[in-house]
């Protein structure tokens, strides 16, 4: 079943088609790669289904509606979670905080029992903190829980994000390069997490990556895209016998 | 998912507790036994000080809120404080209702108010908030002085007495208590409010506003909130204020009052709670240190007699941010978070 749906979308910047007809289905349960060279849009085409950018046309349909004019809080409460390419976490608070925050939208105490701190405020606190333990086992990060994220090396800030917006509970998660600046175990570590995730937890997994060999391992299905446009999609077998995408790639020059 | 079983299932509780030692607890203990008892042997000026610090500590707290939690600048809180005391001083005087009503209306008004200011600002950060509020606090000086039916105009107006059980609140060490109840009281509140979801939001909103976004943060509706809250309490605090003083006008929340507490919360510590009281304190006591230190050298060089005046406390305040901003960004908090560090679990040093 088609989970998401990305029909003819086009964004441009002035001058610059970051996007061109890019038409996209993701299937419910796999792990969907998106790559192409730098620039090629694929940052852009996350900005767009999580409501950061707005297109010019086409449609993006979760679940067979649109959320073209969704904010992007309430696209994130429809079960669309993502982490950055460059770190995003809050900087200031704590591994625990910042993958509370990513469970916002669950909880239903507002400022008032939140002033008083008790009643709903309370058990929600300690409900959702339980949650977020869960997370904090899952990715193995129980040594860092009250570092300040701040504070905390490179690759283990990449696992926090992936942690916060695992602490969603999404149904779709977008990972925008997860591996990006990490040596080859640290890549593993987080292969092993995307198979667990869409394994033990069934989440969708969309996914831009630049590490091809780590793509093709775990990919159930790639789109390629280069200069806005998509110019092949298949299995990664597919994939890496097609003639494009080694022009693509070797046209680059890398 | 799997779980795997934690022991510490039943201290996720002990976790989020306020004071987390035994000691933290013993010592804010003592030390609020020695404010209760403080009106019995303190001397009646250090009450006078402590009054107005409570009211400072409390408006303060609004504004770290709102500036150092949310990242929202503003330079209007000023402008709600009067709010507040002009709703509680013409509630009090003209309609006479009891204290609790008045300052639940200065915190109400203020807060709605606020609320208005809010939206049209959401759009706006940094300098361009700065300058829109500091707006707002002008026009809004210009309203208490031209709309004198209602205010007084520049003839200031009188607040009533607070009565409780018929007996009048009339001298600074009756009201010392009641300013400490509701500074407590809020400081409490805002100490759960940033510990919880709604806090959060706001921290999330200051260090990354698109992911706060992307993580279902609904960005509009929490800067409106964190916009009304601190109004609100800079509400109470002009409520606590009028209550204080007994007579208001409106010079006494000009833009040098916001920037006085824009000036408590950069010394005392930006996002912290406890900053936000040392800060208020320090810049309470300050220019009485600058008087007594003025007076001192007074006595020492008799050239110097009668040099002192008000200006010397507004050049200490300029001084004041800017030794703060290049060597101590942290604020007292973070001076204070060094000193507890190495005095941690006193007077159990290991
Ligand atoms: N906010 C923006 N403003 C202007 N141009 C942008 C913006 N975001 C992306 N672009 C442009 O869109 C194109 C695609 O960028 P991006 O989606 O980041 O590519 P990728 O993630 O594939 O490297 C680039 O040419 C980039 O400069
Ligand atoms: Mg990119």
């Amino acid at each position: 079943m088609d989970q998401l749906e990305i029909k003819n979308l086009t964004l441009a910047f002035g001058g610059i088609v970051a996007l061109h007809q890019v038409t996209m289905k993701i299937r419910k349960g796999e792990i969907h790669a998106v790559i192409g060279p730098n620039g090629a849009g694929k940052t852009s085409l996350f900005n767009c289904i999580s409501g950061v950018y707005k297109p010019m046309e086409g449609d993006i349909r979760y679940e067979e509606n649109s959320i073209l004019h969704k904010k992007p809080h309430q696209i994130a409460s429809l079960g669309i979670a993502r982490t950055f390419q460059n770190i995003e976490l809050f900087r200031h608070m704590n591994v625990i905080d910042n993958l509370l925050l990513g469970r916002h939208h669950r909880f239903r105490s507002g400022p008032l029992s939140g002033v008083f701190f008790w009643g709903r405020a309370l058990r929600e606190e300690i409900k959702h903190r339980r949650k977020v333990e869960e997370v904090i086992d899952f990715l193995e990060i129980e040594k860092v829980r009250k570092k300040t994220v701040g504070t905390l090396p490179y690759g283990i800030q990449k696992r926090v994000e992936l942690g916060r917006a695992l602490s969603m509970e999404p149904k779709i998660l977008l990972l925008d390069e997860p591996t990006s600046g990490m040596n080859v175990e640290e890549t593993e570590d987080i292969a092993r997490f995307v198979l667990d995730i869409k394994e033990e937890l069934e989440v969708t997994v969309i996914m831009v990556e630049h590490d091809i060999a780590m793509v093709m391992d775990i990919a159930d299905w790639i789109t390629v895209l280069n200069f806005g446009s998509k110019i092949a999609e298949g299995t990664p077998f597919e994939i890496q016998t097609n003639p494009k995408v080694i022009e693509a790639y070797l046209g680059e020059g890398s | 998912m799997v779980i795997r079983s934690k022991t510490f299932r039943e201290s996720y509780y002990e976790d989020i507790k306020l004071f987390q030692t035994v000691w933290i607890r013993v010592w804010i203990f003592l030390f609020l036994i020695l404010l209760a008892t403080l009106p019995l042997w303190g001397n009646p000026y250090v009450i006078y000080l402590i009054n107005l610090s409570c009211i400072a500590v409390v408006a303060a707290l609004g504004l770290n809120l709102l500036i150092g939690y949310t990242g929202q600048i503003s330079l209007a809180h000023a402008a709600f404080i009067a709010i507040g005391a002009y709703t509680t001083a013409i509630l009090s005087s003209k309609v006479g209702l009891p204290f609790w009503a008045c300052l639940f209306a200065s915190g109400g008004v203020a807060a709605a108010i606020g609320f208005g200011l809010g939206i049209p600002c959401l759009r706006l950060k940094g300098l361009y908030l700065a300058m829109a509020t500091m707006s707002f606090g002008v026009v809004l000086e210009n309203v208490l002085i031209t709309w004198d039916k209602l205010t007084g105009g520049v003839r200031g107006i009188n607040v009533a007495k607070i009565s409780l059980f018929g007996y009048p609140l009339d001298s600074d060490s009756k009201i010392y208590y009641f300013l400490l109840v509701i500074t407590v009281l809020v400081i409490l509140g805002i100490k759960n409010l940033v510990r919880t979801r709604v806090g959060r939001a706001f921290i999330a909103i200051r260090d990354r506003d698109i992911a706060a976004e992307v993580m279902g943060v609904n960005i509009t509706a929490y800067k409106v909130m964190a916009f009304t809250i601190s109004s609100f309490v800079a509400g109470i605090a002009g409520g606590m204020y009028g209550y204080t003083m007994g007579y208001i006008h409106p010079e006494h929340f000009t833009l040098l009052l916001s920037i006085q507490y824009l000036a408590m919360i950069i010394v005392g510590g930006l996002g912290t709670i406890l900053g936000s009281i040392f800060g208020a304190v320090f810049i309470i006591l300050v220019p009485e240190l600058i008087k007594g230190i003025a007076r001192f050298s007074e006595l020492l060089i008799p050239a110097l007699k009668g040099k002192y005046n008000e200006e010397w406390n507004i050049a200490a305040f300029g001084l004041l941010i800017m030794i703060f901003l290049i060597f101590e960004a942290g604020g007292l908090h973070g001076i204070w978070g060094r000193i507890k560090t190495s005095f941690k679990n006193w007077p159990y040093t290991y």
